[in-house]
């Protein structure tokens, strides 16, 4: 049965350096469009992609992700800063690996752009006041 | 020529007196020089928000019937334990405190969803808390056992009293290490992926009082959006650190220990915070007014982020065991552009306490003061300052197995 999924993948910085994707498609003939990457050397990377292919290739290529380090997580989720709890601190911009969450200068609020955010949900739990919130 | 307290109160009084920000005195003094702005400003306002664990609420429950003696039993508020070693309904919740149920970093990091500090906004915000209390029973506190919902308003007194805030000068992290970090720092990249601060620098009150001149003991405050005063020098008071041209201490010296009255403080300016991997706590927002007596304290008030420089400390490895190896100093100016350098590395830099929440205390105080509704309170006893050789002390280290105890 064919299936389509879009997930998160995190890289761990020692695999950001080899050629995973290509692999997804060579050794499980799945069909990938990436909706969001961002992935440096010698950094944690992140990608949100929609995988399409055989059921069982999936969950094949699955195991192999997640063999090699790296976390699969689906995506069915948003994030929303409540501006009502935040106090621009800023301790979410230095986790947020996309430059979603920058500081505005020079009046240093934090400031959210949704559309840079993967939703790897970093920011969550670093927020010491909870104002960024997942919803499904 | 030098003005007086009362002098500046008066002008208070009449409406008269002219008060800017520690950000707005930078460009005042830059523009008019320290003597006009000596003759020409009377006040400068200063103020900082973000997380300070050494604070704690101490709260007068009121007695039961029949009576309990909650000193010496055990006492939870909505779960989170509050220390009880007092008189029989005397009370202080701690910002750090845990419920005994909380993982903690049993599941690492551990997220500290609720502790002291969440309950200490809980109560500002005027939300009911519950009290669990045991006790062991008395001829004249009878009563072993008591629960009971209660909101601020219902109790006696109730008062934040915080026994160190207000940091003058702090460490900025970074993390040498393989892994990330999770600190009172916040989370922390590894490979000097992050560099946090948490300093209002130019706004923060000891920075604009360098030598403690009119920062004492009886200084009234900005605490938690309501009046506070300055009780004690905060614990951990260090006055005799380093130094620059200016006077400004190059790291963590000075500190306040400071007190309020909770009822008439607003939750926007007192909120619980979960350090991922760390533990709960408080944030506190504080603000000082500081009389611009004479030219000295125009240019002490006048200090720029380009003027206070903070030590680079890795997290990751020194600090841990007790270290502080100073990697580099950078200013605030550095801080705050984002990136600094540290031995050659570029590294992000972001700050972990609110600017702009320094900066609108820092406005508010100004507006009070203004419109007659806050005048300023001379210190009663000066602070300890630099030149009393006063420097933080490391914990004795008398393990009870190897040595007798000392002296």
């Amino acid at each position: 049965m064919r299936v389509s999924h879009r997930i998160v993948l995190h890289f761990p910085p020692a695999v950001t350096g080899q050629p995973i994707v290509y692999r997804l498609v060579r050794d499980y003939g799945l069909t990938f469009n990436i909706l969001r990457a961002s992935i440096g050397p010698e950094e944690e990377g992140l990608m949100v992609m929609e995988l399409s292919g055989d059921e069982e290739a999936y969950r094949g290529a699955t195991e192999f992700l997640t063999q090699h380090g790296i976390q699969v997580q689906p995506l069915l989720q948003d994030i929303r800063k409540n501006d009502e709890r935040c106090v621009d601190c800023g301790a979410c911009v230095g986790v947020c690996p996309t430059g979603a969450l920058s500081l505005e200068r020079p009046a240093m609020t934090v400031k959210f752009d949704a559309d840079l955010c993967v939703v790897c949900g970093e920011c969550v739990p670093c927020c010491p006041v909870r104002a960024m919130e997942l919803r499904f | 020529m030098a003005k007086t307290l009362e002098e500046i109160n008066e002008k208070i009084r009449r409406g008269e007196v002219v008060v800017v920000t520690a950000e707005e005195m930078v460009h005042v003094v830059a523009e008019r020089g320290v003597a006009r702005a000596a003759r020409e400003i009377d006040v400068v306002t200063t103020g900082t928000f973000g997380a300070m664990c050494s604070s704690g609420a101490m709260m007068n429950l009121g007695h039961s019937k029949p009576r309990i003696k909650l000193g010496g039993g055990q006492v939870r508020l909505n779960g989170v334990p509050a220390y009880a070693g007092l008189a029989a309904v005397d009370v202080y919740i701690g910002a750090t405190a845990l419920p005994e149920t909380d993982p903690r970093n049993a599941v690492f990091p551990g997220e500290f969803r609720y502790g002291g500090g969440h309950v200490i906004e809980d109560l500002v915000a005027g939300r009911p808390v519950l009290l669990e209390a045991t006790a062991y029973g008395t001829d004249c506190y009878p009563r072993r056992e008591i629960a009971t919902w209660f909101t601020l308003q219902e109790i006696n007194e109730a008062y934040l009293l915080n026994p160190r805030n207000g940091y003058q000068n702090y460490n900025v992290a970074v993390n040498s290490s393989e892994r990330t970090i999770y600190t009172y720092m916040g989370t922390l990249k590894p490979r000097f992926g992050s560099a946090n601060y948490s300093s209002a620098g130019q706004l923060s009150p000891l920075f604009n009082d360098p030598h403690y001149r009119t920062i004492g003991i009886g200084t009234r405050i900005f605490l938690g959006g309501g009046i506070g005063y300055v009780v004690w020098q905060g614990t951990q008071h260090s006055p005799a650190t380093p130094r620059n041209d200016r006077g400004v201490p190059i790291a963590g010296a000075g500190t306040l220990a400071v007190l309020g009255d909770l009822k008439t403080m607003c939750q926007r300016w007192v909120r619980g915070a979960s350090i991922r991997g760390y533990g709960a706590t408080l944030m506190v927002g504080l603000g000082v007014p500081i009389p611009v007596l004479d030219e000295e304290m125009a240019a002490a008030t006048a200090v720029s982020d380009a003027d206070i420089q903070a030590p680079v400390v890795d997290y990751g490895t020194s600090y841990p065991e007790g270290r502080s190896d100073v990697l580099a100093y950078v200013t605030y100016a550095d801080l705050k552009t984002g990136e600094i350098e540290v031995q050659g590395r570029r590294v992000p830099a972001t700050p972990l306490s609110s600017y702009p929440r320094a900066r609108e205390i820092a406005e508010l105080l100004k507006a009070w003061i203004r419109e007659g509704r806050f005048e300023l309170s001379a210190p009663v006893a000066r602070l300890p300052g630099a030149d009393s050789g006063l420097l933080a002390k490391p914990m004795p280290n008398h393990p009870p197995d190897r040595q007798a105890p000392p002296g």
